[in-house]
């Protein structure tokens, strides 16, 4: 079991992600953003970090990246691939999913232990977690407040992809409280809390995060 | 590039123009010192020259007050409890073993003024700056504090500096990917006008990848690599273009320099990989005085000359003249000297991060630094003159006049407060007061989270993080000063924030190792600043000595004053410890039920340069609490062996606002309640419950300890004679604190007060 996480210039989460993977087992295998090929990774995350310094719009240039040119066909295939924080704006900006993160409502970074609820354990990412279970996890971003218009916020809540929405307080202004969504098939999560910041007791506020490891583990064995 | 060479003053055209009359006073020089440059050069220096020695020369650079009070700290032993300093002071940052292959670096340094001129860039470049210095050592940088100090919460000018320096601060170090693990944020009229924005940077390093900032190996080339030259942060020597050339070109252009993080992360990861390669011969970072400094530096600290050609650097903008170049503090960049032999990996390395480096120089066998512009020479100095022989005064030092009436006000006739009722709102007003309510407002705007490693951050009395992911060997930080007990008293105050460092860190459970120091101070010129700047060095120095840890580097801020009115003295102090396994960190909080809370330490009645007073009272005046160096050395022991043998669950260091402030964050911290009796406290050290909450006597703190270790953890104590007391016990059924026979508080009430303050004043 190999999973890539891939290196932008300006990522800044992706070691945290890389021993994530190798916390429940797997083998992590580093993906270079100039690279065009995937090296035959059974599922990809897209870390957090501020890929070409974010300058442009958060994601925008990393869309456009050597590596995203294998990364897309193969997620729109069933590839399973996670995009954490900005790894989900980029997967935003690459159409991979819907809608787009803009900057918080209070104007500020903000970095807190957070309490989502997994609202759909059916996804790749999510398949070790029960329907409805809180998690705590980190939640630290400057551009992380959800938007999409009405249509697709009531398509996404009608098909079952909104996957993660914020419990008590709404940390950046996120509509209708959302953390993360899936596409249809499942294989594609974005969410903008980091999860492979609660993997380890001592480090971080729980380790409510490696279930993300450990559902796509399974996922991958299945299959 | 063709360099333009029309109105280029030569060292040929200076040979023959010995008279011309050169800007020397405008560039901050003296004239004595404008007479010595002469004297070394044996002409008058070139428009280039001048540039580079008065920045060179300049205070910030130069240390030229503050060398003779600080070469005490070379006297210190270059030894930690662990071992022989790998580097010391004179190196970008000092380097010190902590077992196992893995060294780390640490230091702390000033941005104050940038950061009043432009609140945003001044911190942002503050943070960056410091950085590049961690990565000149070979080190990855793991994590950064920053200790910042503005005027009364209220004021105008706080308004407007706190909300940009913040930003500034977390801008740039979350956008670095290196996480923010704590500092200070303490508000103070003295500093209004006068922001102290102070930056920390530790790094870690095995010890065969220690590089050094020197130029060695004729042939070999000097290679400058990041971001490109621009016109920031010339500052003064624009004075200099203006009057010698016309003013086309040089215009309005930012004093302040303006920070790139992503091109900074990139640089991050492009020396380690250049390290990695063994491609770098020697490393040195640009900050203030940008390649004035790397050069002379460089080649001074090694055995040849250097020979750079300065039309090589690339610009960010074409019209810059030499001097500009040579002065700019365009940020993110770094020099590097390579043989000749591996400059092709070190190119390739370079182009896989899209990090643009070019060949400016080479190292040669002569004995000047030689700079060219085109094919004319424009500076041909002895390295040596312009970076380490600078001037060196002993400036005149006087005990200011008003400290005997300061110290002689002692807030004797204050009034305390007495009542059950009284105490309690005593409490919850300091608890709500500015320098010791809740400051995650701030603290969250900035990423503590990042790499993984971090085990302890805000609120919590140290920063710890992981170095090695295998063993969990990590390092404890902590940065302190109280500047009201240093304006009391700047001997005693120097070794209070000295004993606050080392005691925070130690309560964490890390060995305390070494010392960094960022003296922040106003005018050198005045006589009774100079006497505070050379007592609070000699507090540190044997304070370091009585502790047994060295200083291995710092930083000095003058000139932070308002017209005749200096800043008090801020000795910020950063200790750094070491613990084998950070998973065994203690937190300042308590969580399981039925553990006894332990006083350790005696408490007098200490009040002088209080919160207590400053915040009820608006007092200051009398002398600061009583040092005792011996005792802090045996509480550290006694929390770091507790910390080990798994005798204590929390550890809270007792500072600011005394013991009341820290049972009530040790209740907040985690929610469980705490049940708490002073009354053999009050008999066995003859004072009221007033003092035994509120004194600040130093060498004392707060534990926890679970039942079934209370008797190995009290036999501890005594065996060492450390006082100590069984003051409560946690109680997470009980809804705040209760104390006995006096008051309680709920938990909502504690929370509430000191929540509100920082979102009260600066989230609008």
């Amino acid at each position: 079991m190999r999973i890539g996480v891939v290196t932008f210039p300006g990522s800044l989460d992706d070691q945290d992600a890389l021993r994530a993977v190798r916390l429940v087992g797997a083998e992590a295998v580093p993906l270079w953003h100039g690279d065009e090929d995937l090296r035959g990774v059974d599922a990809v995350i897209l870390p957090g970090g501020f890929s070409y310094g974010d300058y442009l719009r958060c994601g925008a240039i990393a869309r456009f990246a050597p590596v995203m040119g294998a990364l897309v066909p193969a997620a729109q295939g069933g590839l399973p691939v996670l995009g954490i924080c900005n790894g989900f704006q980029v997967l935003c900006e690459s159409h991979l999913l819907p809608g787009a993160l803009i900057r918080n409502d209070h104007r500020k970074f903000v970095c807190r232990d957070q309490v989502l609820r997994v609202e759909n354990a059916a996804t790749a990412w999510t398949s070790d977690y029960e329907q409805g279970q809180e998690i705590t996890v980190v939640l630290k971003n400057g551009e992380g407040s959800y938007v999409a218009d009405e249509r697709t916020l009531d398509a996404l809540e009608a098909e079952g992809r909104v996957a993660f929405r914020y419990v008590g307080q709404n940390p950046n202004g996120s509509y209708r409280d959302i953390a993360g969504i899936t596409n249809e098939r499942g294989n594609v999560v974005g969410l903008m809390p980091h999860p492979e910041h609660a993997v380890e007791e001592g480090y971080g506020p729980s380790v409510d995060g490696l279930g993300f490891f450990t559902s796509v583990l399974a996922q991958v064995v299945r299959a | 590039m063709s360099a333009s060479t029309s109105q280029l003053d030569t060292v040929e055209r200076a040979a023959a123009s010995s008279d011309t009359p050169q800007p020397w006073a405008e560039l901050g020089l003296g004239e004595d010192e404008y007479a010595r440059i002469r004297e070394i050069l044996g002409r008058r220096p070139t428009s280039a020259e001048l540039a580079m020695y008065s920045v060179m020369w300049s205070e910030h650079c130069s240390y030229k007050s503050s060398k003779v009070h600080l070469r005490r700290f070379g006297d210190l032993p270059a030894e930690t409890p662990l071992g022989k300093q790998l580097a010391g002071i004179g190196e970008n940052a000092g380097v010190i073993d902590i077992g196992q292959g893995w060294a780390v670096t640490f230091k702390v340094e000033s941005h104050n003024h940038p950061s009043y001129v432009e609140p945003y860039q001044g911190a942002a470049t503050g943070v960056g700056g410091i950085v590049r210095d961690i990565m000149a050592m070979g080190a990855r940088p793991i994590a950064v504090m920053d200790p910042l100090r503005f005027g009364a919460i209220d004021h105008p000018d706080t308004q407007r500096v706190l909300p940009g320096i913040v930003a500034g601060v977390g801008g740039y170090g979350n956008c670095l990917g290196l996480p923010n693990i704590g500092g200070e944020v303490v508000f103070d009229p003295c500093y209004q006008g006068n922001p102290l924005v102070n930056a920390l940077c530790v790094g870690a390093l095995r010890h065969e990848d220690l590089h050094l900032a020197k130029a060695t190996g004729t042939g070999n080339l000097v290679v400058l690599f990041g971001a490109k030259t621009g016109g920031d942060g010339i500052g003064g020597v624009s004075v200099l273009a203006s009057e010698t050339f016309d003013d086309e070109g040089v215009g309005k252009r930012p004093a302040v320099q303006v920070g790139d993080p992503f091109a900074e992360k990139v640089l991050i990861e492009c020396c380690l990989d250049l390290y990695a390669a063994e491609v770098v011969e020697g490393i040195q970072d640009l900050g203030g005085a940008g390649l004035s400094c790397a050069t002379s530096e460089l080649a001074s600290a090694g055995d040849g000359g250097m020979r750079v050609w300065l039309d090589r650097v690339p610009l960010r903008d074409a019209t810059l003249r030499p001097e500009e170049v040579l002065m700019s503090e365009s940020q993110e960049r770094m020099m590097a000297v390579v043989t000749p032999d591996k400059l092709d990996e070190f190119m390739a390395i370079a182009d896989r991060w899209d990090v643009e480096a070019t060949v400016v120089g080479e190292v040669t066998d002569g004995t000047n630094l030689q700079i060219h512009w085109g094919d004319e020479l424009i500076v041909d100095v002895p390295p040596r003159s312009v970076a380490h022989d600078g001037p060196v005064y002993e400036r005149p030092l006087e005990r200011p006049a008003y400290l005997d009436g300061l110290q002689a006000d002692d807030g004797a006739r204050l009034a305390r407060p007495s009542t059950p009722e009284d105490l309690k709102a005593t409490l919850l007003q300091l608890l709500a007061s500015p320098n010791l309510c809740d400051k995650s407002w701030v603290t969250d705007q900035y990423d503590r989270y990042v790499r993984g490693n971090t085990a302890l951050a805000m609120p919590d009395d140290a920063g710890v993080v992981r170095v090695d992911e295998e063993t969990g060997l990590g390092v404890a930080l902590s940065t302190d000063c109280n500047s009201r007990f240093a304006k009391l008293d700047p001997y005693a105050g120097a070794q209070l924030a000295l004993a606050e460092s080392y005691r925070n860190v130690a309560t964490a459970g890390a060995i305390p190792l070494a010392v960094s120091d960022c003296l922040n101070f106003g005018s050198p010129e005045d006589p009774g600043v100079m006497w505070e700047f050379s007592e609070a060095v000699r507090g540190l120095y044997d304070g370091c000595l009585a502790l047994g840890i060295p200083v291995t580097g710092g930083n000095v801020s003058f000139y932070n004053q308002t017209g005749e009115t200096a800043i008090h003295p801020t000795p910020v102090v950063a200790v750094l410890g070491v613990m084998d396994d950070v998973a065994r960190r203690t937190p300042s909080g308590w969580k399981a039920p039925g553990q006894m809370l332990y006083l350790l330490g005696r408490t007098a009645s200490e009040f002088g340069g209080s919160t207590w007073a400053d915040v009820v009272h608006g007092h200051l005046g009398g002398l600061p609490p009583a040092v005792e160096l011996g005792l802090e050395r045996e509480l550290g022991e006694i929390l770091v062996n507790a910390s080990r043998d798994g005798l204590i669950d929390a550890a809270h260091d007792l500072s600011d606002g005394g013991l009341a402030i820290a049972l009530a964050e040790g209740t907040m911290r985690y929610g469980a309640g705490a049940r708490v009796w002073l009354d053999e406290v009050c008999e066995r050290d003859e004072i009221d419950v007033f003092t035994a909450l509120f004194s600040e006597s130093a060498a004392r703190a707060v534990v926890a300890v679970p039942r079934s270790e209370e008797v190995r953890f009290t036999d501890m104590c005594s065996a060492r004679g450390f006082a100590h007391a069984r003051i409560g016990v946690v109680d997470d059924e009980l809804d705040g604190i209760e104390l006995q026979g006096r008051f309680s508080v709920t938990l909502e009430e504690l929370r509430h007060a000191h929540t509100g303050t920082l979102p009260a004043a600066f989230a609008h």
